[in-house]
């Protein structure tokens, strides 16, 4: 590891200025992504800033009518802690609670497993199929995008230089979701596939539908699912989302599984998470 | 035959056990010193390549670099063969591992080291040596490797056959067949024939602690080494030999060892360290990364297997065939010999011939780990096993219980069992309540396993003092991996007459103590623990002549039983005798110096149950137990600790570990989480059941336990998954794509 300096400013616009004079540098949440890869030499910023004392990325504040801010620097284990949030977004607690272990979770921020954009970040297609976006700020102002256009590449996003993810809004829930992955140990590990859904219901039939996949593509992909809509509740309809998340998945062979392989675990997450997510809207009714 | 013991077979708190759980233990890397350098590994980015130039000159400018140090800085002693403690090698094998001469043969192969006031400036120094390569073409696997027009590793190894050099280059090392009867005739008489081909992938021991050395090359010339190390005479020995050195001249100090499991036995680190230290006149610590341990560390072999067996109607096994072929990695010794020696042990077959072949490929140079080369190979002969039970339509154990070895049964490779446990596993399987339950579920299967492994004897040396409080200071030179400074004193609290806890366990340095071989081939509690009861012995003999004197009588009409010295009617307990040592004639220093025949090799099982998700093909293993023949268990609480650490490796190897290579010969999996060795979460309770037939080699019956219990696992999960998916895997790991590859070819 190269030296490098670090700065824990107090807020936003401290930040995006340490972030604009300093076109290497990176933000520091949790860190959990960031010093492992500053380790291998995969990353060499001269300056680290440090986010977690800027009071707007430590929001975490549920309203019901207006939804969820996240703020970027909010450790997974205020997520789950949090009874209002948990009962809100149960799918969001349950991603929160499988990023990384205990100790990893008292870190490890949602808003850094986006910024990292890996492809397999675990809690990115739940973000989309929630309908989640990015609030962002940078030198030229603030903007919002949705998250399902956030990442770009693997390990790139949309932020330009300067910009810092200030926090993820997640609107109120109608129906239910989840996320499921796959991997071949039962925790710590990194998904050979993941599939996140969420569904309305009406009058039995599928209202709308959203599914979003991990690690079977550049970066995590939404399917289109509109096709979905209307669709009776049935064994049917769920081998169909599965067949279309098999279909837009475009996986590659590497240590982690078989192209093959892959795309067929895209059939059988998003057919479980979906009958999940549909028995979670009906509970929720 | 039933012994009344006061100690062995008692669960004392480990004597090393305050310091590991208050983390007060100090392992290799805790070692600090003044004017400490840190040092760093330049390793090899490909996999096979000739060097043409090294130029350090970059490195050596960088401010804060005191030494840099290539193979050219060892002393150009010419080669010989030694035998370090893992067979007989060429030095410049072991020497060329350590820093590559000439060729790189794997991805990591160490080409320089570099020392410096911080291991950041000694990483950012190695990054700025230059090295011009020419890259060759890389062989990776056994099979490819033997192929004519196959890359060549090693231009002047001339391939062994049957004990003879050929004039042949192939990467084969060695070739070699045991025999005995006659299998071809063996074979005419079976009524079915399985012959089946197995792969298996290159896997590591994962210990947690990473390589480690400390070097100081002193001014009077003496080089002192602290490092976690198996043997720390091993270490001595090689690092000497290859700096060309009296081995007087190195003085090894093992540190606490977080793992080794075969693999902390080579060297790595130690003579770069030393080099380093006597250029710059301070001492040195290399620490691995985990990259490092993976890449280029010793792994255990992956291999190509042929099994073939011949059996009757009624299940006797007729005869028995083999081939293996090993994969050494980058130098010849890929622990082929016994793989042979062990793939039909637990079986009295007649009619048995297995070839050998030791292969060099373009991956890290293997070494020991955990019954090394046995658990591929029963992995073959027991899925081969399970499938004629299967088609004889005979349960699984009694096939076995019909074919096992005993008492006279001759092995391929010669040797004749004396007492062994063989049968009385097999009986404990079929008796335990596990093996009766009900599965429990869908998607469920039950698979059963058997393995053996050797125990060895060496060199072992052990001094005991007694103290004026009636305890007792015992010396030794084993280093501690599982819990044998315990093991160890609890042998010699039991002739003493003494508790466990009276005894207070040292493992010290090599200047401390005579020579002790490593802590390997399940020996320690074997070997060390004879030494440790020849030592109390001697102290048992002295005291007697200390009662003898107090008593006025001879030495020889003093008895000696439970800790008590009697004569007549007197009587002293031994606290109270050795308080009056200084008055009878000063300190009592036993000493045990021991190279024992007698070993007794170990036959433990496995029942696993394991539950297959039939879309996904992931292995949940719902139950597990380990059985296993332990001769006498001296602590029990460590010889379940054992066969449970052997159990969870052998699960690990079996679903999901494996070094994923790319055609580059680039490990793409060299970090922990995608290494996937299994967690606390991926294993129910690994239940033990512990069989006691008594070693008659031994005073005690030990057997050597710590490593039989890894060979069954990968067999009886493959002979679970049989039952649960309906699918016969012959290739680890048995992960979930792979399973799944298997449903959808059915």
């Amino acid at each position: 590891m190269k030296w490098f300096d670090y700065q824990a400013p107090r807020n936003i616009g401290e930040a995006v200025e340490a972030m604009t004079l300093h076109p290497t540098a990176r933000p520091l949440a949790g860190g959990t992504d960031l010093l492992v890869q500053m380790r291998a030499g995969r990353r060499t910023p001269d300056l680290i800033v440090d986010i977690k004392k800027i009071p707007e990325l430590n929001q975490l504040h549920f309203e019901p009518g207006l939804g969820l801010t996240l703020g970027a620097a909010v450790p997974c284990y205020r997520i789950y802690n949090d009874s209002a949030v948990s009962r809100a977004y149960p799918s969001l607690a349950e991603v929160a609670n499988i990023i990384g272990g205990t100790q990893i979770q008292g870190r490890a921020s949602i808003g850094g497993n986006l910024c990292n954009a890996a492809p397999s970040a675990d809690s990115i297609p739940l973000l989309i199929a929630l309908g989640a976006t990015a609030r962002i700020t940078g030198p030229s102002g603030e903007r919002t995008i949705d998250v399902a256009a956030f990442c770009t590449a693997p390990g790139v996003n949309v932020l330009q230089p300067g910009e810092i993810l200030v926090s993820i809004q997640i609107p109120p829930t109608a129906g239910g979701a989840r996320y499921l992955r796959f991997i071949p140990r039962n925790e710590m590990d990194i998904a050979v596939a993941g599939a996140g859904v969420s569904v309305t219901l009406s009058n039995g039939n599928i209202q709308s539908a959203k599914i979003a996949l991990a690690s079977v593509a550049p970066t995590p992909i939404t399917v289109d699912a509109s096709s979905l809509s209307g669709a009776p509740v049935n064994d049917d309809t769920l081998k169909k989302a599965g067949e279309l998340a098999a279909a837009a998945a475009k996986p590659i062979t590497d240590m982690r599984g078989t192209a093959d392989y892959r795309r067929h675990l895209c059939a059988v997450l998003t057919r479980r998470a979906l009958a999940s997510a549909i028995a979670a809207a009906k509970e929720s009714k | 035959m039933s012994t009344q013991y006061n100690v062995i077979g008692t669960r004392p708190i480990r004597h090393d056990g305050a310091d590991k759980v208050t983390g007060r233990a100090l392992y290799g890397a805790d070692i600090q010193l003044n004017g400490l350098l840190h040092g760093a590994i330049l390793r090899s980015p490909h996999a096979h390549a000739r060097i043409k130039r090294i130029d350090t000159s970059k490195a050596e400018a960088l401010p804060g670099v005191k030494a840099v140090a290539t193979a050219a800085d060892f002393p150009a002693a010419g080669d010989k063969i030694v035998d370090l403690g893992e067979g007989a090698t060429p030095l410049s094998y072991i020497r060329g591992n350590v820093l590559a001469q000439g060729k790189v043969l794997y991805r990591g192969h160490a080409i320089a080291g570099v020392a410096a006031t911080s291991a950041h400036i000694a990483e950012e120094a190695a990054s700025l040596i230059e090295v011009e390569y020419e890259v060759l073409p890389c062989t990776l696997t056994a099979p490819d490797a033997m192929k004519d027009g196959a890359p060549i590793l090693h231009e002047d190894l001339h391939m062994q056959e049957f004990g003879k050099k050929t004039d042949k280059v192939n990467n084969v090392a060695d070739h070699f067949r045991f025999s005995i009867g006659d299998a071809e005739k063996g074979f005419e008489e079976a009524d079915l024939i399985i012959e089946r081909e197995f792969h298996t992938s290159t896997v590591h021991q994962g210990y947690i602690e990473p390589h480690n050395a400390t070097v100081l090359w002193n001014n009077d010339g003496r080089v002192q080494v602290w490092t976690s190390t198996q043997g720390s005479f091993v270490v001595r020995d090689t690092t000497a030999c290859i700096l060309d050195l009296p081995v007087a001249q190195v003085k090894v100090t093992p540190m606490e060892i977080g793992g080794g499991f075969g693999g902390k036995i080579p060297v790595y680190l130690e003579p770069v360290a030393a080099v380093l230290s006597k250029k710059s006149g301070r001492p040195v610590k290399i620490v691995m990364t985990r990259k490092d341990v993976f890449e280029a560390s010793g792994p255990t072999p992956g291999s190509y297997i042929r099994a073939k067996i011949g059996a009757k109607r009624d299940g006797t096994f007729t005869a028995a065939q083999a081939y293996l072929a090993y994969e050494a990695g980058a130098y010849p010794g890929a622990m082929v010999g016994p793989g042979a020696m062990c793939i039909f042990a637990a079986y009295d077959i007649k009619n048995v011939t297995v070839d050998g072949y030791d292969v060099v490929v373009n991956k890290p140079s293997t070494a020991a780990y955990r019954a090394p080369g046995a658990t591929n190979a029963a992995f073959a002969a027991e899925s081969v096993v399970d499938e004629i039970a299967e088609k004889l339509g005979i349960d699984p154990v009694d096939i076995r219980l019909k074919n096992a070895a005993k008492e006279g049964t001759q092995r391929v490779d010669g040797p004749k069992y004396r007492r062994v446990g063989c049968v009385e596993v097999l009986q404990a399987i079929k008796a335990s309540e596990h093996y009766n339950a009900p599965l429990g579920g869908p998607n469920r299967g039950r698979g059963i396993g058997i393995g053996f492994w050797f125990n060895v004897g060496l060199p072992s040396s052990c001094t005991i003092s007694v103290n004026a409080d009636g305890s007792v200071n015992l010396v030794e030179g084993s280093t501690d991996i599982g819990g044998t400074r315990t093991s160890i004193a609890m042998q010699a609290a039991e002739v003493l007459g003494i508790p466990a806890e009276q005894v207070h366990p040292s493992v010290v340095d090599t200047d401390s103590i005579g020579f002790t071989a490593v802590t390997g081939g399940s020996r320690t509690t074997f070997a060390t623990g004879w030494a440790a009861i020849e030592a109390a012995r001697d102290i048992v003999r002295q005291m007697k002549e200390r009662a003898a004197k107090l008593w006025e009588t001879e030495p020889a009409e003093v008895n000696f039983e439970n800790g008590v010295f009697s004569k007549n009617g007197k009587s002293m307990p031994f606290a109270e005798l050795a308080s009056k040592i200084g008055e009878t004639g000063g300190p009592i220093v036993g000493r045990g110096a021991v190279n024992p025949r007698g070993v007794g090799g170990s036959f433990a099982g496995a029942i696993a149950d394991v539950e297959v998700d039939p879309e996904t093909g992931k292995t949940q293993v719902v139950r597990f137990t380990s059985i296993q023949d332990v001769g006498k268990a001296i602590h029990p609480a460590y010889v379940e600790g054992q066969m449970q650490g052997g159990s969870v490796q052998g699960i690990g190897w079996g679903l999901n570990e494996e070094y994923y290579m790319d055609t580059t010969g680039t490990m793409r999996n060299s970090s922990l989480l995608d290494y996937r060795m299994p967690t606390a979460l991926d294993l129910p309770m690994i239940e033990t059941i512990i069989v006691e037939v008594p070693n008659p080699g031994h005073p005690f019956g030990v057997r050597g336990v710590g490593e039989a219990n890894i060979v069954p696992p990968p067999a009886a999960l493959a002979n679970a998954i049989h039952q649960a998916a309906g699918v016969r895997l012959r290739t680890l790991p048995m992960k979930p794509s792979t399973i799944m590859e298997a449903v959808w070819a059915k």
